[in-house]
């Protein structure tokens, strides 16, 4: 069968329903794993008390990707919160990339430029002499 | 006050914070801030880790609807995100150099300009003629509305950029997404259709605040026992005021609402020029 190759092609309306979905999925994911950190943080240290007065900053386990990693593995409530906030902050890092695949895929080659601009852009913000 | 009693105050506060924030278009982030540092006294780069996170929460939330709806335009929306992200990541940067207290005026000075927006005049009228930049970008679209499907074409897109990229390094700097100066930049410089213009900047918004959230996550801004509260209850407020919003009229909260946000901007400028941050 020799179908029409117009009908195969990847259209806008393919990338805004893919996108969308990209979107949903990753705010529901963080969202739960939020909760399940939030409970267990409770449930942990629920009866202590705050200290947010005074600002503290780097050099927490939670400030940097191998922190938390490492403290996923020890089950501190923090760390799993900590992940739920990464995956919050990587959907739209990730959007930019199916975005990337998408403009590919209808061969817009100035988009896809356009996109690889944004994704430099941040991946430069994230990467930029800080700490991973 | 114990841990419990503090996270279950903040997320009622943030509920409340992205109730209001969708249903006067201003966000969730702009409540969250003066929530923390006037009522709960967190410092401030606390409360901006924490604006930042409920922005992306509530942008990728209400974003997914729209974009499934083909109201968003992306290509505009992917282009304008050079400006803000570049000027998101130079916000991050200015912000190690900036005084707590000139942020909170600037916060509050943003506020009062976010909330005079919002009780401004829209354009809804299409231009069926755009610049050259326009066509050479593919930015000239169409969106669907109750009437049928209606073309537009862009004009000013030099203008508009530079907006946004004054848009993105507020954000940046502050932690807010900044969707005011981002319907400004489209609205009025680059007559995008209004439905278009907010909602391609809500759908922006998760992206300028993940260029600066990188930074600020790694400089420990944002914290896990805040955190978490504020992105169960901004995500939980937006979805209620996204279903309150097709029952009710919002004409007079929008006013009521700007009167209150003015209010605590006041408030957080002359804390800030009295050094209480």
């Amino acid at each position: 069968m020799n179908t029409n190759k117009e009908t195969k092609r990847v259209t806008d309306y393919d990338m805004q329903q893919l996108i969308g979905q990209v979107l949903r999925y990753g705010v529901l994911i963080s969202g739960i794993i939020a909760i399940i950190g939030g409970i267990w943080y409770l449930f942990q240290q629920g009866s202590g008390l705050p200290d947010y007065g005074t600002f503290h900053g780097e050099g927490e386990g939670y400030t940097s990707l191998t922190g938390i990693i490492k403290g996923l593995g020890d089950g501190s409530a923090k760390e799993i919160i900590q992940l739920g906030v990464v995956i919050l902050i990587a959907t739209p890092i990730i959007r930019i990339v199916f975005s990337l695949v998408a403009f590919g895929l209808e061969r817009d080659k100035l988009y896809m430029f356009i996109t690889l601009i944004v994704l430099s852009i941040i991946l430069f913000s994230t990467f930029g002499g800080l700490s991973i | 006050m114990t841990i419990l009693t503090f996270t279950l105050i903040l997320l009622l506060g943030a509920y409340l914070a992205g109730l209001a924030g969708s249903l006067t278009g201003l966000g969730g982030g702009v409540v969250i801030i003066p929530l923390l540092t006037l009522f709960f006294h967190v410092d401030i780069r606390y409360a901006i880790g924490a604006a930042l996170v409920a922005s992306i929460a509530t942008s990728s939330g209400s974003a997914s609807a729209y974009v499934k709806e083909g109201i968003t335009n992306i290509r505009l929306g992917m282009f304008l995100e050079i400006a803000t992200t570049a000027g998101a990541v130079i916000g991050a940067i200015l912000a190690i150099y900036t005084p707590v207290n000139i942020v909170a005026i600037l916060f509050g000075v943003t506020l009062i300009f976010s909330a005079a927006m919002t009780l401004r005049k829209k354009h809804e009228t299409a231009l069926t003629e755009g610049s050259k930049l326009s066509y050479l970008l593919k930015l000239n679209s169409s969106y669907p509305t109750k009437d049928g499907v209606v073309d537009y074409k862009l004009r000013n897109i030099g203008g508009g950029f530079s907006i946004m990229t004054l848009a993105g390094m507020l954000s940046g700097l502050l932690g807010i997404g900044s969707g005011a100066l981002k319907v400004l930049a489209m609205d009025s410089a680059m007559r995008v259709p209004f439905r278009v213009s907010t909602t391609t900047s809500n759908f922006m918004v998760g992206v300028t605040a993940a260029a600066s959230a990188v930074v600020y996550l790694q400089r420990g801004y944002i914290d896990p026992g805040i955190a978490f509260p504020v992105i169960i209850g901004v995500l939980a407020g937006a979805f209620t005021g996204s279903k309150l919003l097709m029952k009710i009229d919002v004409k007079w909260l929008k006013i009521i609402f700007s009167f209150a946000i003015t209010a605590i901007a006041l408030n957080m400028i002359y804390n800030g020029f009295n050094h209480k941050f």
